[in-house]
């Protein structure tokens, strides 16, 4: 038990606190607030307080758990809403009301529900096991059979496993360890700050399917990768990460809202439950579970969120899943380092931030990837993190320290979203360095022409961009004609392939196939443009009735897409024929 | 620690700061009482508490204290102000102390100003068009009930004007609701307070109003205390006497200014501009205290005013506003210079919950798809203006020409309006597919066709019928 000495914002000092570890929850003052101890200095522990600080005083106490900073896992995590520390916001509610009052102390997971648990028939009586090894499972939700694992740190001999109605507290089984006997629980707890074990990572090769077509033709991200999304404010970062969320084809989504809005995370709240996952027709919340720790929120726990976050994602990768978590903003989780890092008084780096700021961030990227889980699965970790730079000026250090590590970079454009261009990724300036890993599935799943297609297309799209450059020095009238049907061809890629509205029920998400059909058609048109343009003027191919179709894409049905290009087509090519029959 | 007790151990004064020795133990944000020599008393607040001493930041005037006949006294409380519905109608200093020399006020409960954080599972997401009347704000940057959305200004442009005309003409489609204005002054001059509180008067909001001014001339700390001061006014008003509550903070850049200040009184490390790291934190716990919860009739919607300096919208206060707030309304000093009043310019202003207060059943069906076709037509236009700079008008394509002559309809019949006009959201969208009709039916790639259909043949025809 320490005595209070200084108090000053987040961060405590306390004396006599010989014998606690370095990254221990302490509870703090007569309120018992949670906190983390940080620094210790002979008898003087350094702790950071997850709770606002007002009202506390030197002289008060400090308790430590003797446990580092965790999170507790089984099943009950699907659909719930965290806090920064993994307190769940529902059952907050219920105790304090609207208001987060200081002190609460609640269990994460629901621990009197009963769940269904059938035991793996393959572990026999005695069977040898070790750290995550699968003994059952439970239906959390139609969609995810919740595995349970043998927690970290145990193996041994397993006996009395069997299936039956348990609650997470409940031993469902002893593992023997020559002689040591260990109850287990369908719950268990890791720490946050340690990345968790896996055999071996794995070359990445397969695409996170979003359903964004900017994304996935041009720019996308495997399962396992990394992206990074930085943008000034209103250049729809947090939608990018919604739509991420909402459609992406990973198994479970963890939506980190680290220090960001409030109404955003009821949007969530609101929204997902109401959505349907297109390949399965569940509710999208079905597979999600959110971290919130909004602005207001104490900056502490913004730090922490982070990483309760991907410690949970670890915990569904073990299970073979394919995880996918959004960080939105990753630049306020590392201001909430800055500014411990400030009241610590400690030597500030770049702009103010704190000298192993890169560090970190390469730490919580490095916990992404695609695995050989312990247990010999397969499961991937993608991490999608949004970066706000001051200004939208991408020097500053937060940006370049994701940049550096990240291998697919969504670049978003102001201009491109003040003329309500959305996605506003910019085409020339975003990059995937997956291209290459994920060739091999395209050509597999849709075929090589999708991967010539993206090509072509990009090609045309950056001519388009000298051609404008020329065009504001000359006037549009100087191009030949040959060159003003890639500005044309350009501003169809641009306005009805790139463009893609999130608030449109159909265009909101286009599955690959849709994707490819819909390039295609621009590039047939473009094709027999090319060709149409030796005899008849620009002009007449610009104002080409048939065009509408393509203009049309975007609201045509998944459904009937298929029936639809191919009507497209030939309307398109009579459309050519009647040009060229009439000029001669 | 003994409350009633009177410590007389200053050790030191640096500017807002003054070091109180030899006192126990002070709480963490404690309120205390600091009397100066000739009785007078100002509050001050612990921003840093040790076992031997505290650090105190005083809300006003450093002046006039010493180190040896101040007296200082610890409340054992943090900032807790009175609130009362009897407020309304009322004027106030930035501290809360009653200005307007009217009978006192009885108040029923105390709060603390720095509020608790919303759960986020218990908000509900705003969804009521508010109705301002004016077109580029209810067409093409919708203000949900709810939400916070600032307008971003400049020195010299008429942001008080549109902030006054947006709080006579702002209503919803709902009748028979309790409503009621809480404005913040925060560091603004009297000729501006008297402006507003003038405009109150004369359209009779003054007694659904509580006014808390800090004047441009008051104590610059005592800005760090009025946001919080109205802001908790406004959360009794509403999520206690169940009214919505429209919430002015103006100027949000003079309340920065002031944290930077006491920042760098505190020796604290700056950030950009010297603005502290934290700053981005403390505007969010201002801001985040919009919004609506759950089972009460009762919102708050912040309309706050941040001045740019030099213009700039990347300078850190309008920077971090923007990263917080759900859009901004962005006034421009082209449109100003043009004479074109209100000089919202659309393609740097946003609102996030737009699309949740338009729509078929709210506003019109086709709202989000000719927003979308005048932005971007909007935007070309500025291309085509900018191209015409360099080559010329004759080397313009018909397509841009046509452009050109969009944007100044736009910014004539679309942006501009009188000061008392007050155009429903009908008008609005009509006045806006007047305009978009203009260009051939294929340019119009953000509108769904069956809305191209209905509203743009429909204008045709009626040209058409005009001209038989």
């Amino acid at each position: 038990m320490g005595i209070i000495e200084k108090v000053s914002g987040p961060i405590v000092i306390a004396n006599k606190m010989l014998g606690a570890k370095m990254y221990d929850v302490v509870k703090v003052g007569d309120s018992k607030l949670v906190g983390e101890i940080i620094q210790l200095h002979e008898d003087k522990a350094i702790i950071q307080v997850y709770e606002d600080t007002a009202g506390i005083r030197p002289g008060e106490g400090v308790s430590t758990t003797a446990l580092p900073l965790s999170v507790s896992l089984g099943p009950g995590l699907i659909a719930n809403i965290y806090d920064g520390i993994q307190r769940p916001l529902e059952e907050i509610e219920k105790e304090s009301g609207a208001y987060i009052s200081k002190g609460i102390s609640l269990n994460s997971l629901d621990q009197k529900k009963k769940w269904d648990f059938v035991a793996n028939k393959d572990l026999k009586q005695n069977a040898e096991v070790d750290e995550g090894t699968i003994l059952g499972y439970v239906q959390e939700t139609e969609i995810i059979k919740h595995y349970i694992m043998v927690p970290p740190g145990i193996h041994g001999k397993i006996s009395g496993l069997k299936s039956g109605r348990h609650t997470i507290k409940d031993a469902i089984a002893v593992i023997n360890d020559g002689g040591r006997k260990t109850e287990v629980r369908m719950m268990q707890t890791r720490a946050v700050r340690k990345a968790g074990k896996y055999k071996n990572k794995i070359m990445v090769d397969e695409p996170l399917v979003t359903g964004q077509r900017v994304v996935d033709t041009f720019f996308p991200i495997a399962k396992g990768g990394t992206a990074a999304v930085p943008g000034a404010f209103g250049t729809g970062k947090t939608v990018i990460q919604h739509q991420l969320a909402k459609w992406s084809d990973a198994q479970i989504i963890i939506y980190i809202g680290c220090g960001e809005r409030g109404n955003e995370m009821t949007e969530v709240l609101t929204e997902f439950p109401e959505l349907k996952d297109p390949k399965t027709g569940k509710p999208l919340m079905e597979r999600t579970i959110l971290i919130a720790n909004t602005s207001n929120m104490p900056v502490a726990a913004r730090e922490a969120s982070v990483y309760t976050g991907i410690t949970i994602a670890e915990y569904f990768r073990d299970m073979g899943y394919d995880v996918a978590v959004m960080a939105d903003s990753t630049s306020r989780w590392a201001e909430a380092m800055r500014e411990v890092s400030a009241r610590l008084e400690e030597m500030p780096g770049e702009e103010g931030y704190p000298a192993y700021l890169p560090k970190r961030l390469a730490e919580f990227y490095e916990r992404g990837g695609k695995v050989e889980t312990i247990n010999g699965k397969q499961g991937s970790i993608t991490i999608i993190g949004a970066v706000s730079p001051p200004g939208g000026d991408i020097s500053e250090p937060v940006s370049q320290g994701t940049l550096r590590i990240t291998k697919t970079f969504w670049a978003l454009d102001a201009a491109l979203a003040s003329s309500r261009h959305f996605p506003s990724i910019n085409w020339l300036s975003s990059y995937s360095l997956y291209e290459g890993n994920l060739k091999n599935w395209y050509i597999k799943n849709i075929g090589r022409e999708f991967i010539e297609n993206r090509d072509e297309a990009m090609r045309i799209l950056q001519r388009e961009a000298e051609l404008k450059n020329i065009v504001q020095l000359v006037g549009a009238d100087a191009l030949p004609d040959p060159e003003r049907i890639i500005l044309e061809i350009g501003r169809m890629i641009r306005e009805n392939f790139l463009f893609q509205s999130a608030y449109d029920d159909i265009d909101t998400f286009s599955s690959l196939s849709k994707q490819h059909m819909m390039l295609d058609l621009i590039l047939h048109f473009n094709m027999l443009a090319e060709s149409a343009v030796k005899e008849v003027s620009a002009e007449k191919i610009v104002q080409l009735e048939a065009k509408k179709e393509i203009s049309k894409m975007r609201e045509i049905r998944e459904k009937d897409f298929a029936a639809f290009a191919e009507n497209a087509k030939k309307s398109i090519e009579n459309g050519f024929s009647d040009l060229l029959k009439a000029n001669q | 620690m003994n409350f009633n007790i009177e410590y007389n151990t200053l050790k030191s004064i640096a500017g807002p700061l003054i070091v109180v020795d030899r006192i126990g133990n002070a709480a963490y944000n404690e309120i205390v009482r600091i009397r100066l020599q000739n009785n007078e008393t100002i509050l001050g607040q612990v921003i840093e508490t040790t076992s031997k001493f505290a650090i105190v930041q005083v809300f006003g005037q450093t002046t006039g204290i010493d180190i040896s006949n101040t007296s200082v006294t610890f409340t054992g409380e943090t900032f807790n102000m009175p609130v009362s519905e009897d407020m309304l109608g009322r004027v106030f200093n930035g501290q809360a102390q009653p200005i307007d020399y009217k009978a006192g006020i009885i108040y029923e409960t105390k709060q603390d100003i720095n509020g608790l954080a919303l759960n986020p599972v218990s908000r509900v997401m705003p969804n009521d068009f508010i109705q301002t009347g004016i077109s580029t704000i209810d067409g093409l940057m919708t203000l949900v009930r709810g939400q916070k959305l600032p307008i971003f200004s400049s020195s010299g442009l008429q942001h008080n004007q549109l902030t006054a005309q947006i709080i006579r003409q702002a209503k919803t489609r709902k009748s028979n609701e309790n409503f009621a204005i809480v404005f913040a002054g925060i560091g603004i001059t009297h000729d501006d307070a008297i402006y507003f509180i003038n405009e109150f008067k004369e359209t009779g909001a003054i007694n659904r109003t509580v006014s808390f001014i800090n004047f441009a001339d008051d104590p610059s700390i005592e800005r760090i205390l009025t946001p919080r001061i109205a802001l908790t006014t406004a959360e009794f008003l509403a999520f206690e006497k169940n009214m919505h509550v429209l919430v002015i903070l103006n100027d949000m850049t003079n309340y920065a200014e002031s944290l930077r200040e006491l920042s760098s009184a505190k020796n604290e490390v700056p950030g950009r501009r010297g603005y502290p790291g934290y700053t981005y934190t403390d505007l969010a716990s201002l801001f985040e205290r919009a919004g609506i919860i759950k089972g009460k009739n009762a919102s708050i919607t912040q309309l706050d005013v941040v001045t740019m300096p030099g213009d700039d919208i990347t300078h850190p206060i309008p920077d971090l506003t923007g990263y917080i707030t759900e859009g901004q309304i962005f006034l421009s000093r082209d449109l100003a210079n043009k004479g074109i009043y209100p000089p919202v310019n659309p393609l740097g202003s946003l609102s996030r919950l737009m699309n949740q207060g338009i729509g078929s059943g709210k506003t019109r069906e086709d709202h989000r798809g000719i927003a979308d076709q005048l932005y971007s037509a909007y935007a070309k236009a500025q291309e085509a203006k900018n191209l015409s700079s360099i080559v010329g008008m004759d080397a313009l394509s018909d397509m841009d020409r046509l452009y050109l002559k969009f944007g100044e309809s736009f910014e004539n019949k679309f942006i501009g309006q009188r000061h008392d006009e007050n155009r429903d959201i009908e008008q609005t969208l009509d006045i806006g597919w007047d305009l978009i009709s203009e260009f051939p039916e294929q340019e119009l790639s953000r509108i769904k066709s069956e809305f191209v259909q209905k509203y743009y043949k429909q204008k045709k025809q009626i040209a058409g019928a005009a001209q038989a």
